[in-house]
């Protein structure tokens, strides 16, 4: 299992992936819909997942609001679309937007604050969000009972409306961003985003604007969220406050840390294990909280790494590893 | 003229004043040093240079232009690259990853980028050893040859250096000086923070010494060296 895994990991060997993304697209064709509906909100968790990714993970920023600016994406393409009538698709980048938009001006005058005192705010702006919602604010978020008659998404003439479709339209979306996130990783932005996590004072000595990367940081987490919530309007045709609450930004938060933070296999194996599993034991949902919290606890005493980390964090701790047999064998400075 | 003037700069953390007035001049291809014990507040002259911290009084000019509204991140672009204390080197990149990242602001310049990161291997020939080894796992010695190498990547006019002799062996710190001197030959100015007193006027021209936050004392290296002040409280010779 541990080869077979490092395999995977190994870039040289991607051969593995490929047929397991093959293999994944057929899920549709053999599972039942509600197992279907299960695999879809596994892809939205996922983006949602990976764009907090974003956040916490490549920019070291604590966010446990992020249900904000998947309500914003949602709400924008709700009302939009019950009032004008333009289509979810076409409304796409223009709910990403509003919610980098909106992250831009919100965030902006608390990207000074660090650790749990950022995080603190984030709460504040999710709770913010979500009772304003249900004030329904000029009419136009329906109140408590949120916006109904959404349009399906539809591409060419093509309605999406079954499981299945939104399977092949929610996944193909996923596998894209995917990408993009590798590509990102490695750009310069990537990397200017680990210098500031790492060390704040001696990315700016080096000529990199922090202020600005941590912003940029939360422009696109946010941007991409609103995608997500594009989507899931789209798929539930009726969007209320209630899903996008303090617990939705808790299970985003956890999906990334318990994956492993900066790591794109830890989002995949983060949201199965908070979205997933949580499905398939279904049937002892008496037992269910109890049993995640005891997870979170086994996992933050065995593995506070993550479930799968991030090659870099891997290397630390190997390094670290290193350094600590280097100063026992009293090797010189 | 001066590369760099300091007049009258006065910082406080919070109400303590860690500066209060000092005035200071570095003149092109100078290795100027500031010598004291700790608290004296040279690393805060460093800190002020580089806008991490914001003086409360006083000016900082250099090549003719008032650094006061040049946020930190600028700065490096003006031609001013610091090697803060501590090394503060990224444990979790390669030595090259960490040496790219001095080079940062130069982004369009990928020429002058090797140009200057082959400069930096022939200084520091064990960095192009290890450049693909993570800087965590280098000794203290090779992470300051890495923290001057990064601070060399933005090409600089000026280089701040932060006690580069700390916590490294009498032989390193020899080789580090050494280097430095090299550096400072090609033309880039160098200011050197030291505590390391008789190793830091050995390599520099000029030099000022700091006590809580004021100059207290301005010269020559030899001068520095020769005065009586300097030698009993600083070279420990009766």
């Amino acid at each position: 299992m541990k080869e077979r895994l490092r395999n995977i990991r190994n870039r040289h060997h991607w051969w593995p992936l490929v047929l397991l993304g093959a293999g994944w697209f057929c899920v549709p064709l053999f599972a039942n819909s509600y197992w279907t509906d299960v695999a879809n909100f596994f892809g939205i968790y996922m983006l949602l997942g990976l764009s907090l990714n974003i956040i916490v993970g490549y920019a070291g920023m604590f966010n446990l609001g992020h249900a904000a600016f998947y309500a914003v994406g949602a709400y924008t393409t709700a009302i939009i679309n019950t009032r004008f009538g333009i289509p979810l698709l076409v409304l796409m980048p223009i709910a990403a937007l509003t919610a980098a938009g909106f992250a831009a001006l919100i965030t902006r005058p608390v990207l000074h604050l660090r650790g749990d005192y950022l995080c603190i705010v984030t709460i504040g702006f999710g709770e913010i969000v979500r009772i304003a919602l249900i004030n329904n604010p000029f009419g136009l978020t329906g109140g408590p009972n949120g916006v109904l008659g959404i349009d399906r998404p539809a591409l060419f003439g093509f309605t999406f409306y079954q499981p299945g479709h939104f399977f092949y339209l929610i996944w193909v979306i996923v596998i894209l961003v995917m990408f993009g996130m590798r590509r990102l990783e490695n750009s310069r932005l990537g990397r200017a985003w680990n210098y500031v996590r790492e060390d704040e004072l001696a990315a700016e000595a080096m000529g990199i604007d922090a202020t600005n990367m941590k912003l940029l940081a939360f422009i696109l987490g946010a941007g991409l969220a609103g995608i997500a919530g594009t989507l899931y309007a789209g798929k539930m045709t009726v969007i209320a406050p209630e899903s996008f609450g303090f617990w939705e930004s808790v299970v985003m938060f956890a999906i990334v840390v318990l994956g492993g933070p900066g790591s794109i296999p830890g989002v995949v194996v983060g949201t199965f294990g908070m979205f997933v599993l949580p499905e398939i034991f279904r049937g002892f949902s008496s037992a269910r909280m109890l049993v995640f919290g005891a997870a979170m606890m086994l996992m933050m005493i065995f593995r506070p790494q993550g479930l799968w980390p991030s090659q870099r964090v891997l290397r630390v701790r190997q390094a670290e590893g290193l350094e600590s047999q280097g100063s026992a064998a009293g090797r010189p400075a | 003229m001066a590369l760099l003037v300091i007049e009258d700069l006065y910082v406080n953390y919070g109400h303590i004043a860690a500066l209060k007035g000092i005035n200071l001049q570095v003149a092109e291809g100078e290795i100027v040093t500031l010598l004291g014990a700790n608290g004296a507040g040279k690393s805060t002259t460093l800190r002020a240079i580089s806008s991490l911290i914001k003086p409360k009084q006083g000016r900082i000019i250099f090549r003719g232009q008032d650094l006061q509204r040049v946020p930190a991140h600028d700065i490096v672009r003006i031609g001013i690259a610091h090697a803060p204390e501590g090394r503060r080197v990224f444990a979790t990149l390669s030595v090259a990853e960490n040496l790219l990242l001095g080079g940062y602001w130069r982004r369009r310049d990928r020429r002058g980028i090797q140009e200057t990161l082959s400069k930096v291997y022939e200084f520091f020939p064990r960095l192009a050893e290890r450049r693909h080894q993570l800087a965590g796992t280098l000794s203290g010695g090779e992470q300051q040859m890495l923290a001057i190498g990064r601070a060399l990547m933005a090409d600089p006019k000026l280089l701040m250096l932060d006690e580069p002799s700390l916590g490294l062996a009498p032989l390193l710190v020899q080789n580090i000086f050494r280097v430095i001197r090299e550096i400072n030959q090609l033309g880039v100015t160098v200011l050197l923070v030291e505590q390391n007193v008789r190793a830091a006027l050995r390599l520099a021209d000029r030099g000022s010494v700091l006590e809580t936050g004021r100059v207290v004392l301005s010269g020559t290296a030899k001068e520095l060296a020769q005065d009586e002040r300097v030698r009993k409280s600083y070279l420990g010779e009766q």
